[in-house]
């Protein structure tokens, strides 16, 4: 069943057009990633579908409704952890949820614990670590009752370390509670290794160039990457990407 | 015990100043009308505590119900003008020329359309308090950050969440700024309305000082007046401190 559903998206801001009849899909329980060169509008598109802005022209579509211009239909985790200072983190995951009005903190203790954050309920954002701050982002949008989770570069102001961890640690969560997820990164080892499918976009004015299903079966182990079809895979990817850059 | 550690060299200057001054005050045989030495001024703050004390409860009623009345004014000013951009557009303008008329002239006109009694006085106070917290509170909302503010309409926030729970919050540090310089206004802002025509207050006691030449009196309602204010001010930042906990203790800019 189709969850999202982009159809002939147009958005120009002033004289320059960012997207062009931009179509694309996510279905329910699927992890799409879209990749492009920076600037190709991923940003654009992301704050489309948040509703911030109405497209010129097409549909964008949740569960069937029509969602163009609407806010609160998404989860959405930004680039950099967005905590409010002043809430503890248990102040903060339970955030997503107070804005529709429903807040579940039992729910949020116990992803917590899970989370390997148990201890720092109470805890305010300037005393987490980096890597800390973004899980506690990450389970503030798992949490929120929206039924898409659009991820936005989350990992990018992440070390290398961190950043394989926290993706085994969303693989993870994800697996046990399969939601649609729309992630958006320029990182093409990022893209395989997380999702179903990975959508390449083009320069401005933005539509989509290519699509891949990525074969690789889950629960995904992090040898994955160095396996030699991943590589294949991967340079399949970039070549596609080259042609744009 | 940190305060004692770093404030002994102001501390240290202070006892020079007074040091100077009784030295001078009695080397020079100065006439107490015209200067009293420290330690007159101190024998009279002991002694004249009957006198006076009824005036000081008064001017510190007086000045807590103005700051009050003011920082509430001020507060719903902002988040009026904040809230309706075309409103402040059309009244930040006036709001500062309305600072630009000398209290001091404006006071005794007041007397004149409200008459002697405790209105008058609190508009004054309210005119000085209000302004310090408007202008601040209206920076802090301003300066709200971008990031935070797009992860909220992202997530879906309504126009009042977005006030509430994130603007508001945001802003409490400024609010604090401006209210800790609004405490020390409310002071001054309670002597000067007592000069227009009071049944006491220290403005009052000032007043009937010097007009009998007890200088030393004078200077007792300087000093109170200047620990009046220090104390409001304290008041605020010991309130602040309980409100503003997300911030790293021992840094001032923990706001990023």
């Amino acid at each position: 069943m189709t969850k999202l559903l982009i159809e002939n998206l147009s958005k120009s801001f002033g004289e320059s057009q960012v997207l062009n009849q931009l179509s694309l899909h996510v279905k329910e329980a699927e992890f799409v990633s879209i990749l492009g060169p920076s600037g190709s509008g991923k940003s654009t598109l992301f704050q489309l579908i948040g509703g911030l802005y109405s497209p010129d022209s097409g549909e964008i579509r949740l569960d069937g409704k029509r969602i163009n211009g609407k806010t609160g239909s998404i989860s959405y985790t930004p680039q950099s952890p967005s905590l409010l200072p002043w809430r503890t983190v248990l102040g903060n995951i339970l955030l997503g949820g107070e804005l529709v009005g429903e807040t579940d903190e039992a729910a949020a203790l116990d992803m917590i614990n899970k989370a390997g954050l148990k201890g720092y309920e109470n805890a305010y954002p300037y005393e987490l670590s980096g890597g800390m701050k973004q899980r506690v982002a990450f389970i503030r949008s798992l949490l929120s009752p929206q039924s898409l989770i659009c991820l936005d570069e989350p990992f990018s102001a992440l070390d290398e370390f961190t950043r394989l961890e926290m993706q085994n640690w969303l693989l993870s969560v994800w697996e046990e509670d399969k939601r649609a997820i729309l992630l958006v990164t320029h990182n093409i080892e990022e893209a395989l290794y997380l999702s179903d499918r990975i959508i390449v976009l083009s320069e401005k004015p933005t539509q989509v160039k290519k699509e891949f299903i990525v074969p690789f079966p889950r629960p995904r182990q992090a040898a994955l990457l160095l396996s030699e079809e991943f590589l294949h895979w991967k340079k399949k990817i970039y070549n596609e990407l080259r042609v744009i850059m | 015990m940190k305060i004692w550690y770093k404030g002994w060299r102001p501390a240290l200057v202070l006892i020079l100043l007074f040091i100077i001054w009784e030295v001078s005050c009695r080397l020079f045989e100065i006439p107490k009308w015209l200067l009293p030495s420290p330690t007159q001024i101190l024998l009279e703050g002991a002694a004249g505590w009957p006198n006076y004390y009824r005036h000081l409860t008064s001017t510190i009623g007086l000045a807590i119900i103005g700051f009050l009345i003011g920082s509430s004014v001020g507060i719903a000013v902002a988040i009026g003008l904040h809230l309706i951009p075309k409103l402040r557009e059309a009244l930040y303008p006036i709001i500062i020329l309305s600072q630009n008329i000398p209290i001091i002239v404006l006071a005794p006109l007041l007397v004149i359309w409200f008459g002697f009694g405790i209105l008058p006085k609190l508009i004054v106070i309210t005119l000085v308090c209000f302004f310090p917290i408007t202008v601040a509170a209206l920076d802090g909302f301003r300066q709200t950050s971008s990031e935070l503010m797009h992860y909220m309409k992202m997530a879906g926030a309504l126009k009042k969440q977005i006030f509430w729970k994130l603007e508001w919050p945001y802003a409490l540090p400024s609010i604090f700024s401006g209210l800790k310089i609004s405490a020390t206004y409310s002071v001054m802002g309670a002597v000067i309305s007592e000069w227009l025509g009071a049944k006491e207050g220290i403005g009052v006691y000032m007043t009937l000082a010097s007009s009998s030449f007890r200088t030393d009196r004078v200077f007792v309602a300087i000093f109170l007046i200047m620990v009046l204010s220090l104390v409001f001010f304290a008041l605020i930042v010991s309130l602040e401190r309980m409100i503003v906990k997300w911030k790293p203790k021992g840094d001032g800019k923990g706001r990023d």
